[in-house]
């Protein structure tokens, strides 16, 4: 019988929450010995979940099991750079496909595994891009020092893929990382940029599961769609109660559905008015409905991060997003209702649901 | 000598215990025959070159680094310093 798994990536390790029925969930954790996680991922092709985390005292590694959480194992070999360069001190971003693992991290760059996450080896820095000269030191990098915050692969070629620098921007490569193109054109900056080609903060991007053509973003200045693979982006903020936002989500059978998190800009960086509430469209961003049956209002001040919503994809697919102070809320029913699956879990990073057989 | 392990270490290596002997001339010697015998150690210790930031190391009770010398009998305490809630 098939069952949602929801990885929850929190500061103080990985929760695994389960469920036949969407309506009672199973809570397992906290693993991976309560490390720091930034984002947790499941690979259907091997049933592996790999975690991404650093740290503070014994640096970067990738936890994986591949029981569902019954037993771990951990490596970081390989996950460093050469003596007298930045040191690598976490992993932030994961992505599994085409028989790899590709891996993000601070000082930004991509490793890979090809040996199930056993062992790691550098694949890329984005060396030649002049934006590389300045984001690989970090000092230049924005709070948090997240580095290299995603890999979006594509479904169909595995010499294609994103790599998206936390405040720099987006760069593709259609040659498995030895060269480097910026695919920005159409997002705004709120501030001076050295090369309009890059420079601009994309919280987050996703791709369709069901257009490989169509990607959605939410960034720390609007949302935005492309329908080219990323060539290009039309913004589509307007409707949205704010133009900033971590957290987003892509309807895993309509290419036109997403779910965004708009915050507050400023210092607050928490939903608008202490309402809870999730936006969505199914149009492509021409029109955005705001969901908030079952969600906390009247004083609910909750913020979300970057990789905390996510989708499953049965039929009707699932909704989850977890907050970065411990709630995770969850729909059966895309979104139109909501409940709280789970209430006192430490602060929330990162959230992936599948559905496992 | 002996060194003394920090308890966030050991989950980490399947039988790695919070006290070992080794023998060893400096500190740095100290946590390569470690790293034999537990591969992938050092690197939970050490940034390419030398200590993480927040691993503070101690012989005899006084501050060291990796090139600290080792007499006999030494101890050698490895501690993961406070870093936050």
């Amino acid at each position: 019988m098939s069952q949602v798994v929801v990885l929850v990536g929190t500061r103080k390790g990985l929760f695994i929450l389960q469920s036949e029925d969407r309506r009672s969930w199973r809570t397992r954790g906290p693993f991976c010995e309560s490390w720091p996680v930034y984002h947790a991922i499941y690979d259907d092709s091997s049933g592996t979940i790999y975690v991404a985390a650093g740290s503070e005292w014994h640096g970067a590694a990738v936890w994986r099991s591949s029981d569902l959480g019954e037993t771990w194992d951990w490596s970081g070999e390989g996950l460093k750079y050469a003596e007298g360069e930045f040191p690598v001190t976490k992993v932030s971003s994961l992505t599994a496909a085409h028989g790899r693992v590709l891996a993000g991290v601070s000082a930004p760059g991509i490793f890979e595994s090809t040996d199930g996450g056993v062992t790691w080896s550098h694949l890329s820095s984005l060396e030649g891009q002049p934006a590389q000269e300045k984001f690989k030191d970090p000092k230049n990098s924005p709070p948090g020092n997240l580095g290299l915050i995603a890999t979006l692969p594509h479904p169909d070629d595995d010499q294609r893929f994103f790599a998206n620098v936390q405040g720099y921007g987006v760069w593709e490569t259609e040659d498995g990382g030895s060269s480097w193109t910026p695919r920005n054109q159409g997002f705004r900056a709120d501030w001076p940029l050295e090369d309009p080609a890059w420079g601009y903060c994309v919280h987050k991007l996703l791709r369709s599961p069901a257009d490989a053509d169509r990607l959605f973003t939410m960034t720390h200045v609007g949302a935005y769609v492309s329908s080219d693979g990323g060539n290009s982006y039309t913004e589509i903020t307007e409707g949205l109660p704010s133009d900033f936002g971590f957290a987003a989500a892509v309807h895993p059978h309509d290419r036109d559905t997403a779910y965004m998190i708009p915050l507050d800009p400023q210092h607050g960086r928490y939903m608008h008015d202490g309402q809870v509430a999730v936006w969505t469209t199914k149009d492509a961003g021409s029109s955005w409905q705001k969901l908030t049956k079952g969600l906390p209002g009247d004083g609910a001040y909750l913020g979300v991060l970057r990789e905390g919503m996510s989708m499953d994809s049965l039929d009707e697919p699932g909704v989850y997003f977890g907050t970065s102070t411990g709630q995770l809320f969850g729909s059966a029913d895309s979104g139109g209702s909501w409940s709280e699956i789970a209430t006192y879990l430490p602060g929330i990073t990162s959230v992936e649901a599948v559905v496992v057989d | 000598m002996n060194i003394h392990i920090p308890s966030t270490l050991t989950p980490l290596f399947p039988g790695l215990t919070r006290h070992i002997d080794v023998d060893a001339c400096t500190v740095g010697e100290a946590l390569e025959r470690l790293d034999e015998r537990y591969p992938g150690l050092r690197d939970r210790l050490c940034e390419p070159g030398k200590l993480r930031p927040h691993i503070h190391v101690y012989v005899d009770k006084e501050r060291a680094e990796l090139e600290t010398p080792l007499r006999e009998n030494a101890r050698l305490d490895v501690i993961a310093a406070i870093s936050g809630g």
